[in-house]
């Protein structure tokens, strides 16, 4: 029997008429999330994709200029729920570029391992759900293990182990301890046996390199063309990795290198990402050694940042800085000024364009997406490939529906 | 040369006003110009990448003059190079001339700030609402919109365990 | 359930055993929209495994499902989707709001979010958090367990009962004060 029925259409069949839709979400196992596709099929294969979005747009641009600079990395928490502390260090990261605010060197480092740390939380998800997607579940239970984890690391450093909101600006919401460091380093010490077990699980099985070798390619131009970034764009050849080209943070003092392939199918994104966990954890090996002492927060005379527990309430000067900033129409201003700044983030440049207006709350914070761009490829990935193609590539796009509609 | 200059030399200097802050180089141009400004920064000046289109409503901004700003964000795959070139537009039929043919990835990006602030792109060529219902009919980003809407996440039927 | 008897006849050893059955072998719809998804996953995932108390048997299909997990905030676009999905779930039926925002629209009071499915669907438990831990999910399963043991019955005539929507008005008072407003400035400008 023939995939498509174009094959069997005769001469005198009307135009098109053996082509047939089919409605793919907002409630689909393998969307994960909520978006829809309209996909009109040929047979099995997908002549066209009409991705439907906004299934979760619930106006986080709008709450960013209801909210002060330090209230908003709450909601900044559930913008990519797969890694919360990355959205937290990129929105922080921005703002206190705006107010020219130069971080600690103990923040930086505790920042970069959090960071990275986040970095292994995203790509082991997605590569855990698309291993699940492609009927190979033991990955799925193996990487979740992990991830628990990760998030106890979170939970002993700020208290919550999913949406942490732990970064503030000019520094983070408490100090870290040598028990924690501890922990970060039982975590890194056992993650690569997990790691050799995932690789031996996929990469080479015959049936998940069936299912996503050739499959959803995306060259180099197009790659650029259509603004993808991170992982993706890096399985496409394109070699561009914010943490080196526009360094932020400690990466400048740690040695690590930047994944790429050339195929660009979802195969080489499998590999770029599986590659790029090992050099996470070499990151966080080279700075979880070398976390410099010192506070954690930068001098609180600068008035943006909040003093600590202790001094608000000890002293009468840390209890009126603390309500200077915490008091409705009171907190810190920065310059009226517009800028962008970005990050990397798991998914890709992740970055937030402020507009200031003197106020304690952005007159405009929006955000570039990764998740959102890389969906706007979907329909050209997707054009020739069979209708079980469409998981595959949706696995490796890694989309996240509340970073998508916001 | 610096991008600064090579636009001064292609299309004068008055046609551009250049600010710097921080680490953004930024160039503000008239809106008749827009579309052959960026032309140029695509094809001759290497600007092979959109990282984004965003606009802002500078309805309650102190001093403003326009109503609308969008910004275009550009990227240098090659050098890593940032410009950020800034428009204005007016009430009552804000329009922007599409860049989708110099940049595929314009497509979303136009679609959304149209949803969100109702700025049409001319020569798009599928602009209709993303984010928001169809049957929607206000701007939610913009400044006059109210934070908690106006009664529209309300306007549904309620289902009572009787009926289901 | 199909079955009409009248209603001074009590069978309450078949109530016992069918509730009995009921409670221990839920099937989950996990209609997991946002970050309460995420935990829900790690709920069914290896550290909490959720098969320890017979639920682990999540269905993506609303026809086999009997308990509909609410999990991450619903916005506009998304209500008459699950409000479709809640009527496809055949009787007996509950629902789990899980999350802060799936039970009053937590941190999230924008245009484009419902401020708590209970406005437009019936919800039997609330589990608050942001997100909820899994431990509290279980903690939540059991409660329901418990819910349906003391008040289920064979015929399931007390889903009948209850006709009116357990939660708060649709329209708070300030808001329709405010649309009245906004209506009568509507009015003004065209005049």
């Amino acid at each position: 029997m023939p995939f498509t029925l174009s094959e069997l259409a005769t001469a005198n069949s009307t135009d098109k008429d053996y082509l047939w839709t089919l409605n793919f979400g907002p409630q689909h196992p393998a969307t994960h999330t909520t978006l829809r596709l309209i996909l009109t099929l040929d047979g099995e294969r997908v002549v066209n994709a009409i991705p439907d979005i906004g299934f979760l747009h619930s106006g986080f641009e709008k709450l960013s200029e209801d909210l002060s600079y330090n209230q908003y990395v709450t909601i900044v928490d559930r913008m990519n729920y797969i890694s919360p502390l990355a959205n937290e260090i990129a929105w922080h990261h921005t703002v206190e570029k705006l107010m020219e605010i130069e971080l600690t060197p103990r923040c930086k480092y505790v920042r970069t391992i959090l960071a990275e740390l986040m970095r292994l939380h995203d790509h082991l998800l997605n590569v855990g759900t698309t291993g699940l997607d492609l009927g190979a579940f033991t990955v799925f239970l193996y990487a979740f293990q992990q991830r628990e984890l990760i998030y106890d690391i979170c939970e002993y450093a700020s208290g919550q182990r999913f949406h942490s909101s732990y970064t503030r600006v000019g520094g983070m919401l408490y100090d870290v301890n040598l028990e924690w460091v501890n922990k970060v380093r039982e975590f890194i010490k056992q993650f690569p046996k997990t790691h050799a077990e995932i690789h031996r699980l996929l990469t080479r099985n015959r049936i998940f390199i069936d299912r996503t070798k050739g499959i959803g390619v995306l060259t180099k131009e197009d790659a650029i063309n259509y603004s993808v970034t991170g992982p993706l764009a890096r399985a496409s050849g394109v070699v561009r990795d914010l943490r080196k080209d526009e360094p932020y943070l400690a990466y400048p003092d740690l040695e690590f290198q930047v994944v790429c392939a050339k195929e660009g199918d979802c195969y080489a994104r499998y590999l770029v990402r599986m590659q790029e966990l090992l050099e996470s954890v070499h990151i966080i090996t080279q700075a979880i050694e070398n976390i410099p002492g010192g506070p954690i927060n930068v001098d609180p005379d600068g008035k943006a940042v909040l003093p600590t527990k202790t001094d608000v309430y000890r002293s009468i000067e840390g209890l009126i800085q603390h309500f200077e900033i915490m008091m409705p129409n009171r907190g810190f201003v920065p310059p009226v000024e517009e800028l962008y700044a970005a990050t990397e983030s798991p998914n890709g440049e992740l970055g937030f364009y402020i507009v200031s207006d003197g106020k304690p709350n952005a007159y405009r914070a929006r955000t570039r997406p990764p998740s959102f761009i890389h969906f706007s490829v979907f329909p050209l990935m997707m054009k020739g490939h069979t209708l079980s193609d469409v998981v595959a590539v949706l696995g490796s796009l890694n989309i996240i529906a509340a970073e998508l509609d916001r | 040369m610096t991008i600064e200059e090579q636009l001064v030399q292609k299309f004068g200097a008055n046609a551009f006003e250049f600010s710097q802050f921080r680490d953004n180089h930024r160039a503000v141009v008239a809106i008749d110009c827009l579309l052959s400004v960026l032309t140029f920064l695509k094809n001759d000046a290497g600007f092979d990448q959109l990282s984004d289109i965003t606009a802002v409503d500078y309805l309650d901004f102190p001093d403003a003059v326009d109503r609308f700003g969008v910004v275009y964000i550009l990227l240098n795959t090659q050098t890593g190079e940032r410009l950020i070139v800034k428009t204005f537009v007016n009430d009552p039929h804000p329009e922007v001339p599409s860049v989708f043919s110099l940049w595929r990835g314009a497509d979303w990006l136009e679609r959304e700030v149209f949803d969100m602030f109702g700025i049409s792109f001319k020569g798009h060529p599928d602009l209709r609402r993303i984010l928001m219902p169809e049957e929607f009919t206000a701007f939610p980003l913009r400044k006059d919109y109210p934070l908690r809407g106006r009664g529209e996440r309300h306007n549904f039927p309620v289902i009572t365990r009787a009926e289901s | 359930m199909a079955v009409d008897l009248p209603e001074n006849v009590f069978m309450t050893q078949l109530d016992a055993a069918a509730n009995w059955a009921r409670s221990n072998s839920l099937w989950p719809m996990p209609f997991a929209t946002a970050c309460c998804g995420i935990e829900l996953m790690a709920t069914g995932a290896s550290r909490h495994d959720i098969a320890r108390f017979g639920a682990e048997v999540m269905r993506f299909s609303p026809r086999q499902c009997d308990l509909l997990i609410v999990a991450g905030r619903v916005v506009m676009k998304m209500l008459p989707v699950l409000q479709r999905i809640w009527l496809q779930m055949p009787e007996p039926k509950w629902c789990i709001s899980m999350g802060a925002c799936a039970c009053t629209g937590g941190v999230f009071d924008t245009y484009a979010v419902v401020q708590g499915v209970d406005r437009f669907i019936p919800v039997d438990l609330y589990v608050p958090g942001c997100p909820p831990r899994p431990e509290q999910l279980l903690r939540g399963l059991i409660e329901l367990q418990d819910k349906i043991k003391k008040t289920g019955t064979f015929t399931g005539h007390e889903f009948g009962k209850r006709t009116l929507p357990e939660g708060p008005l649709p329209m708070a008072a300030d808001e329709i004060r405010r649309s009245k407003q906004e209506q009568l400035l509507f009015q003004a400008d065209e005049q």
